[in-house]
C-alpha cells in the first residue's frame, strides 16, 4: 500500500473527509501559505487566518488579549488553557524505545483554536473554540510516519481545553497534567494508540524573555512560551493489536499567543533537543519568500539550569544535505547545521521519510521528525525538528 | 400468435391444404383495410389506457424514489437515527449518545423547514457540524466561495443547493432573508451544496449559527450514528431507548423508505387504479370492435370453416386479430406514457397534485418490471375482450351462419344470465373484505366485478325490458315506427347488448366517480365550515415552523379593541412508530364539557360522564383523535394511552374521534393548556379571532397591522380558507377529473363504434323497410329512436351499477386507503346534465351512422340479401 491511498484510507476512515477540509483549510493562497507557517499543524493556523480571511460580518466578534510584559507568565496557572488568546498549543515530541531496543519517534499535539463565532451566540454548539488533535509515528521500520488528527468544537464535555491546568481533550483522546506534574496523554487511531504517561525531570523552562518569546521585530510579535525539556516517558504502544512497553525521553512545548507572525513570512524551522549531558536546546528561524531570514532566535539550559540565549545574528541554520520527498516533490534539508554562537551542532534525521503530507485533508504538508544531535562528531542529544514551508503553493 | 406460425394442418373433412399463416395475412389484412378507423380507434383506446398507467407509474416512482433519496442524503451513510417523539428534542441527549462506547460517532442535526420572506413554501435548512457530519452526510457540506473556508462554521452563512439557489433567485453573496418568530433574519448565501440532488430545495449551516438564528436553542431534530464495529443493530436499537431512560425513536434508513412508502402508497395505488379504469373501457372497445367484426363476417367465417379451416385456427385467427390490436396498443401506449411522464416530470415536477413529494425534481426512469406489466396488461385485455367473439365465431353452426340475418344469435351466450349475476354476488361479497396492507384491494375487485356483472346482464336487461314495452306499448299513441324500434330492441338484444355496454360502462364509472369525488368535496366542504367558526385567522406567516407567535404578541393580538375572542393553536409532530408518518398533535382550546364545538366530531365519542368519570379515574388528560389514529394504530374511545408529550411520557384518555381531511397519517388534538402545561412551549401558530359585531373583518386587519410585529402577520378569513382548500382539493383530484373525462370519451368512442357497425350491418334491413314504402327520414327516426332508447336504459342503469359503485368507493375504498369517512352525496344536476349530453351524442351518433346506412339505393340494399 503506498503512501498516498493509505493517507487516502486513513482520511476516510479516520480524519475529516477531503471535502470538509480542503475547504476549511488550505484552499486559498494565502491561507496555504500562513498554513504551510504553522509550527505542526496547518489547522492551527488557521485560526490565524480566521481574522484576516473572514468577513467581519458577526455582530460581536470575540477580542482577544495580546502579549505583553505587563503580564508576564506565571506557572502553574499558566499550564492551563487561555481561551482569550487566539491559538494555543500543547506539542509533545520524543524519543522512545521499543522492548528490543529499537528507537521510535512519536508526537502528540493539542491545539486550542478562538474562532471569529460571534460571542453574543448562546448556542453550546457555537463553534467559538475549536479543539485539533494531532498524532505522528516515526518507525525506521516502517520506513514513513503513522498520523491521524481530529478537530471538534469544544463543548458538552466532549472537547474541552480546561484553564488553570493542562487538561485538554477531544473525545477519547486526552493530555491532562496530574497533581504531581506528570502528563498523561492518550491517542487512539486507527493505526495505532499510544498511552503515555510524561514525567517532568527538570524544571519548565521559561523561553524568550521570561517566557514571552519574540518571533520579529515588532513587540506584537511574540507568544507566551514555555517547554517542558528531558520528560521521562513510560508507556504503551498498540499496533495491529500488538501491546508494546515503551520508555523514552520527551519535550513538551505549551505556547500562546494571538498574534506573532510577520506577514512576508512564508516558513518556519524549529528544534527542541534533549541534549545528553542534562541541557536542553531550543532554536527556530523564520524565513521569507525570498529564501532569507526574518528571525531566529536558540536558547541552550545546561544542565545546572542556566540559559543562554542566542540572539538573530548568533543563530545560523545551514543544510548539510537535503532529501527531496517523493509524495510531494518538496527538497526538505533534514541533515542540518545549527551554529548557536561558538557552538555548533549536527542534525541527523532517525529515517528520511518523515513528511506529513495530509494535504488530502488538512492541506498542510511539512516535515517534523526525530533528530539524533551531534557535537563536534559525538553524540549530544535525540530530540524533533519541524520544517514548513518546503512545498511549493498549492494550485487551486 | 401461434396460428400465425403453425404449419398448415390437415382440415376435417377436407383435403385442402391451406397455409393459415397466409389465411391469417389475408384475414387481416382484409379487415383492418375495410375498416381501418375501427382497428385504429381500438388501438388508440388501448394505447391510451396503457399509456396512462405507465405514465402515471412512471411519474409516481420517480417522485418515490427521488423523494426517499432526498430523504437519505439528509442522513447520509450513517446506521441508525436517533429521533425525539416530537419533531425536536432537548440537546443534552447528545452528549449521552457520544459517551456510549458502542457508537462511533454521533452527529447532531437540527433540521427546521424556515419561512423565506415572499415565498409560500419554506426551505428545509440543515444545521449540523461540519466536523462530526463530514463522516455521515458529506454531501451536504458546504463548498465555500474562494477564500472563505471559514464560512462552514459563520453564524451568518448559509450553503444552498442549486434548485434553492434557482427558486430563491440568489447567488453567493447574497442574502436570504427568513422568518423566525415575527422576526426576520439575514443570512448570507456562503456557496453551493454541489452534491445535492437535482430539484432538492435544502440550505446547510451551522448547528450553533442554526439553533441561535432559527431561534431553536437547545433543540435537535436527530443523531446520526455510526456504530462501533462488531454491534449488533437490532440489539443496540432495541435496547437504546432503555438506556438513555428517554422516549426516543430509534430508526433506520428502511424505516424512513417506510414512511414515504406508508404516506403516499394510497394515493399512488388509487392513481394506478383510475388509470386502469381508462385500460378497462379500452378492453371494452377492443371486445366491442372484435365482437361486430365477427357478427359481420360471419357468412364468410362460416364459409372458412366449410373449406377446411378448423376451429381452432378460427379461433386463434380472432384471437390473433384481438392480440395484435393490444400489442399495437400497448407498444404506442408505453412510448406515448414515457413521453407524458417526461414531459409531466419536466414541467409539473413529480407531484400529480397530492402534495405528498414537494421539493424535488425527478427525472423520468424506464421501469422495466412496470413496462411488461402494463404491455402484458394491455395485450391480455384485449385478447380477453375477443375471447367470446373468438368463440362464438369458432363454434356457431355452421349451416345458418352461413345465412344472413342469424347476427343475433351469435352473441346468445353473452345473454346468459349466470356469469353476471355470479360478478355480482361475488363483487358483493368482497365488499365486507379487510383491507390487504391498507390497500382496499378487495374493493377495487368488488368494482370490478359489480362492473362486468352489469355488463353482462345488460342482454337479458334489454331484452326483458323492451319486450315488456312492446306489450304495454299503448295502441292509440299508434304508429308502426315505435313499434318497430321496440320490437327490434326487444328481440335481438345481443346486438344492442354491445351498444349498451359501452354506455354503461363509461356512464356507471362516471356516475361512480362523479358521487365519489362530490362526496368527499362536500363533506370536506361542511368539515370545513364547522372548523372555521371564527371571524379572522392570523398567523405569523403562511407556512413553514418558524413562524410562531410569542406569550405577549398572544396577548397584544387578545387585548385589541374589537377582539371579542381569541382562540389560540398550537401544531406540532408526534411519532408514534418508527415506521409510519409522525401524527399531528393540534392544541387548542377544546370545552370538555362540549367538545363538538370545537371539533368535528364523529360518532365516536364519550360522553361527558365517561369522560368527567375516565379522567378523574386514570388521572389522564383528555385526546381527541382523527379517524386515521383508528384504522392505523387502533386507538378508540375510552382508551388510555401514553404520549410523549414534552420529552416525558403521559396518560391520556381518548374521549373522541373526528373527522380530519388534512392528514392521513393521524392528528391527536389536545387541549392548549394541557400541551402548554406539560410542555412549557407558550409558542402558538394560528389565532382564530370572533370579532364584535362592529367590527369588520377588514377594520381589524387594519388594527392588527398596526402592532409592532403586524407586517409579517398573514390574515385570512374563513372564506379564503375554504376557497384555497378547496382549490388544493380540486387540485388533488384534477388527474381524477382528467381519467374520468378519458372513460367517458373512450366510451362515445364505443357507442359511435357500435352504433356505426350495427347500422351497416342492418343495410339489407333499411333497404327491406324503403321497399315497403317507408321513408328515409322515417328510417333516420327510427334508428335515432333505437340509438335513444338503448342510450337511455344504458344512462339507467349505468346509474345504478355506477351507484353501487360509488358506495363502494365511497364507504369502502377511501376509509381504508385515506382512513376518513364521508357522507355520500350525489350531484344530481351534473349527472343529469352528462346523461342528457350522452344520450343527445347517442341518438346524433346513431343517426350519423345511419345516413350512411340508407344512402344507397333501396333496391341494391334489398338485392344483397338472398
Amino acid at each position: 500500500m503506498n503512501v498516498r491511498t493509505h493517507g487516502l484510507q486513513q482520511t476516510s476512515q479516520w480524519g475529516l473527509t477531503p471535502l470538509v477540509l480542503s475547504a476549511l483549510s488550505a484552499l486559498s493562497a494565502r491561507l496555504a501559505r500562513l498554513a504551510r507557517l504553522a509550527r505542526g499543524v496547518a489547522m492551527a493556523v488557521l485560526a490565524f487566518g480566521l481574522t484576516a480571511v473572514s468577513s467581519p460580518a458577526t455582530a460581536a466578534p470575540p477580542q482577544f488579549s495580546t502579549v505583553t510584559p505587563a503580564q508576564p507568565l506565571k506557572l502553574p496557572d499558566d499550564f492551563g488553557a487561555h481561551d482569550d488568546f487566539h491559538t494555543e498549543w500543547w506539542y509533545a515530541t520524543g524519543w522512545l524505545s521499543l522492548p528490543d531496543g529499537k528507537p521510535l519517534g512519536f508526537q502528540v499535539t493539542f491545539f486550542r483554536n478562538a474562532t471569529d463565532s460571534d460571542t453574543a451566540n448562546p448556542s453550546k454548539f457555537a463553534p467559538k473554540q475549536l479543539i485539533i488533535a494531532h498524532a505522528a509515528l516515526s518507525d525506521p521500520a516502517t520506513g514513513r510516519l503513522l498520523h491521524g488528527q481530529k478537530v471538534a468544537r469544544a463543548g458538552f464535555g466532549l472537547a474541552e481545553a480546561a484553564r488553570g491546568n493542562t487538561n485538554v481533550h477531544l473525545d477519547d483522546w486526552r493530555m491532562t497534567r496530574l497533581p504531581d506534574g506528570r502528563y498523561e496523554a492518550r491517542i487512539a487511531t486507527p493505526e495505532f494508540s499510544l498511552a503515555l504517561t510524561l514525567s517532568p525531570t527538570q524544571p519548565p523552562m521559561l523561553q524568550g524573555d521570561a517566557g514571552i518569546s519574540h518571533k520579529g521585530p515588532q513587540p506584537a510579535q511574540a507568544s507566551y512560551y514555555y517547554s517542558q525539556p528531558h520528560l521521562a516517558v513510560a508507556g504503551n504502544l498498540v499496533r495491529n493489536g500488538r501491546t508494546e512497553v515503551l520508555k523514552g525521553s520527551a519535550w513538551l512545548d505549551h505556547e500562546w499567543s494571538t498574534s506573532y507572525l510577520d506577514p512576508d513570512a512564508a516558513g518556519w524551522d524549529w528544534m527542541g533537543i534533549n541534549l545528553d549531558d542534562g541541557g536542553a536546546l531550543m532554536a527556530f528561524r523564520i524565513r521569507d519568500r525570498k529564501g532569507g531570514v526574518l528571525w531566529s532566535h536558540a536558547s541552550l539550559r545546561d544542565a545546572s539550569g542556566k540559559i543562554t540565549q542566542f540572539s538573530a545574528d548568533q543563530v545560523r541554520f545551514s543544510a548539510l544535505r537535503s532529501w527531496r520527498s517523493p509524495h510531494t516533490e518538496a527538497v526538505y534539508p533534514v541533515a542540518t547545521q545549527l551554529q548557536t554562537g561558538a557552538l555548533t551542532w549536527q542534525l541527523t534525521p532517525l529515517m528520511d521519510d518523515q513528511e506529513l503530507d495530509s494535504r488530502q485533508s488538512t492541506g498542510a504538508v511539512y516535515w517534523e521528525g526525530a533528530v539524533s544531535v551531534t557535537r563536534d562528531g559525538k553524540p549530544a542529544g535525540r530530540g524533533y525538528l519541524e520544517l514548513t514551508g518546503y512545498v511549493k503553493p498549492l494550485k487551486l | 400468435m401461434s396460428g400465425s406460425t403453425a404449419t398448415a394442418r390437415q382440415a376435417d373433412g377436407s383435403g385442402a391444404r391451406l397455409s393459415s399463416s397466409s389465411l391469417s395475412r389475408w384475414l387481416l389484412g382484409g379487415e383492418w383495410r375495410a375498416h381501418p378507423v375501427r382497428a385504429l380507434v381500438a388501438i388508440a383506446a388501448i394505447a391510451l389506457g396503457v399509456g396512462l398507467g405507465f405514465a402515471i407509474d412512471l411519474i409516481n416512482g420517480a417522485a418515490y424514489t427521488e423523494f426517499s433519496a432526498a430523504v437519505r442524503s439528509l442522513s447520509g451513510q450513517s446506521d441508525l437515527q436517533v429521533r425525539g417523539a416530537q419533531p425536536t428534542f432537548d440537546e443534552s441527549l447528545f452528549p449521552k449518545l457520544v459517551a456510549l462506547p458502542d457508537v462511533a460517532l454521533a452527529s447532531p442535526v437540527l433540521e427546521v423547514d424556515a419561512l423565506v420572506e415572499g415565498q409560500r413554501s419554506p426551505l428545509k435548512i440543515i444545521g449540523m457540524d461540519v466536523f462530526r457530519a463530514a463522516r455521515i452526510s458529506p454531501d451536504l457540506i458546504g463548498v465555500p466561495q474562494g477564500e472563505k473556508p471559514f464560512d462552514l462554521l459563520a453564524d451568518d452563512a448559509l450553503f444552498l443547493s442549486p434548485a434553492a439557489m434557482t427558486w430563491l433567485k440568489v447567488a453567493a453573496g447574497d442574502t436570504v432573508r427568513l422568518q423566525v418568530g415575527t422576526d426576520t433574519v439575514g443570512l448570507r448565501v456562503a456557496g453551493g451544496l454541489v452534491r445535492a440532488r437535482a430539484g432538492q430545495r435544502i440550505g446547510v449551516m451551522d448547528l450553533g449559527a442554526a439553533q441561535w438564528r432559527l431561534g431553536r436553542l437547545g433543540q435537535l431534530s436527530w443523531i446520526d450514528l455510526q456504530l462501533a464495529r462488531g454491534i449488533d443493530r437490532a440489539v443496540f436499537r432495541r435496547n437504546l431507548p432503555a438506556r438513555l431512560a428517554a422516549p426516543i425513536v430509534v430508526t433506520g434508513i428502511a424505516d424512513q423508505e417506510s414512511r414515504t412508502d406508508n404516506m403516499s402508497r394510497a394515493y399512488r395505488v388509487n392513481l394506478n387504479v383510475l388509470a386502469l379504469v381508462a385500460l378497462f373501457t379500452g378492453a371494452f372497445l377492443v371486445f366491442s370492435t372484435q365482437a361486430l367484426s365477427v357478427i359481420r363476417r360471419r357468412p364468410q367465417l362460416a364459409l372458412l370453416r366449410v373449406i377446411g379451416v378448423t376451429r381452432g385456427q378460427l379461433l386463434r385467427q380472432i384471437l390473433l386479430e384481438g392480440g395484435l390490436l393490444g400489442v399495437a396498443g400497448a407498444v404506442l401506449g408505453l412510448a406515448g406514457g414515457y413521453g407524458i411522464a417526461a414531459t409531466a416530470l419536466h414541467f409539473f415536477g413529480g407531484d400529480l397534485g397530492g402534495g405528498y413529494f414537494p421539493g424535488v425534481q425527478p427525472s423520468v426512469q424506464f421501469a422495466p418490471v412496470s413496462a411488461l406489466i402494463f404491455f402484458l396488461l394491455g395485450t391480455v385485455i384485449a385478447v380477453l375482450g375477443s375471447l367470446a367473439p373468438a368463440w362464438e365465431a369458432a363454434h356457431a353452426p355452421l349451416a345458418p351462419a352461413l345465412k344472413s340475418g342469424s347476427e343475433d344469435a351469435s352473441l346468445t351466450r353473452l345473454g346468459r344470465a349466470w356469469p353476471g349475476l355470479a360478478c355480482l354476488a361475488l363483487g358483493a361479497v368482497l365488499t365486507q373484505a379487510p383491507p390487504v396492507a391498507n390497500l382496499p384491494i378487495f374493493g377495487y375487485i368488488a368494482v370490478a366485478l359489480i362492473l362486468i356483472g352489469g355488463i353482462a346482464l345488460m342482454p337479458r336487461l334489454a331484452a326483458l325490458v323492451f319486450a315488456g314495452l312492446a306489450r304495454c306499448w299503448p295502441a292509440r299513441l299508434g304508429g308502426a315506427l315505435p313499434m318497430l324500434s321496440l320490437g327490434r330492441l326487444a328481440n335481438a338484444p345481443n346486438q344492442a347488448s354491445i351498444a349498451l355496454g359501452g354506455v354503461l360502462s363509461s356512464f356507471s364509472l362516471m356516475v361512480a366517480m362523479a358521487i365519489m369525488v362530490s362526496s368527499f368535496r362536500v363533506s370536506v366542504d361542511d368539515w370545513l365550515q364547522h372548523l372555521l367558526s371564527a371571524d379572522l385567522y392570523v398567523r405569523s406567516a403562511a407556512s413553514g415552523e418558524t413562524g410562531s407567535l410569542s406569550p405577549a404578541q398572544q396577548q397584544a393580538i387578545a387585548a385589541l379593541p374589537g377582539v371579542q375572542r381569541a382562540d389560540f393553536l398550537r401544531s406540532s409532530l408526534l411519532s408514534l412508530d418508527a415506521a409510519q408518518p409522525p401524527v399531528a398533535i393540534v392544541a387548542r382550546a377544546v370545552d370538555i364539557d362540549d367538545p363538538a364545538k370545537a371539533l368535528p366530531l364523529t360518532e365516536a365519542v364519550l360522553t361527558r360522564d365517561a369522560l368527567r368519570q375516565g379522567l378523574q379515574d386514570g388521572n389522564a388528560l383528555p385526546a381527541w383523535i382523527s379517524e386515521a389514529m383508528v384504522d392505523l394504530y387502533r386507538w378508540s374511545p375510552g382508551q388510555t394511552v401514553q404520549l410523549a408529550i414534552g420529552g416525558r411520557p403521559h396518560r391520556f384518555l381518548i374521549a373522541g374521534v373526528w373527522r380530519d381531511y388534512a392528514r392521513q397519517s393521524g392528528a391527536i388534538q389536545l387541549r392548549l393548556a394541557d400541551y402548554q402545561a406539560l410542555t412549557n412551549d407558550h409558542q402558538i401558530n394560528d389565532v382564530a379571532l370572533r370579532l364584535a359585531p362592529s367590527v369588520t373583518p377588514a377594520q381589524a386587519i387594519a388594527a392588527l397591522r398596526r402592532l409592532p410585529f403586524g407586517a409579517v402577520l398573514a390574515f385570512a378569513e374563513p372564506g379564503d380558507i375554504r376557497a384555497i382548500s378547496l382549490k388544493v382539493f380540486d387540485r388533488s383530484f384534477a388527474v381524477t377529473y382528467l381519467l374520468e373525462l378519458v372513460a367517458i370519451v373512450i366510451g362515445l368512442f364505443g357507442v359511435a363504434a357500435t352504433f356505426s357497425a350495427q347500422t351497416l350491418a342492418r343495410a339489407r334491413e333499411f333497404g327491406m323497410l324503403r321497399h315497403i314504402g317507408v321513408t328515409r327520414r322515417q328510417i333516420l327516426g327510427l334508428l335515432a329512436a333505437e340509438g335513444g332508447m338503448l342510450t337511455a336504459i344504458g344512462i339507467l342503469a349505468g346509474f345504478t351499477i355506477g351507484f353501487c359503485i360509488s358506495l363502494i368507493l365511497v364507504f369502502i375504498v377511501n376509509p381504508q386507503s385515506f382512513h376518513w369517512t364521508m357522507q355520500l352525496h350525489v350531484p344530481w344536476l351534473g349527472l343529469g346534465t352528462v346523461a342528457a349530453l350522452l344520450l343527445a351524442s347517442s341518438a346524433v351518433t346513431a343517426l350519423v351512422s345511419g345516413r350512411v346506412a340508407v344512402s344507397g339505393s333501396a333496391l341494391r340494399a334489398v338485392r344483397e340479401d338472398w
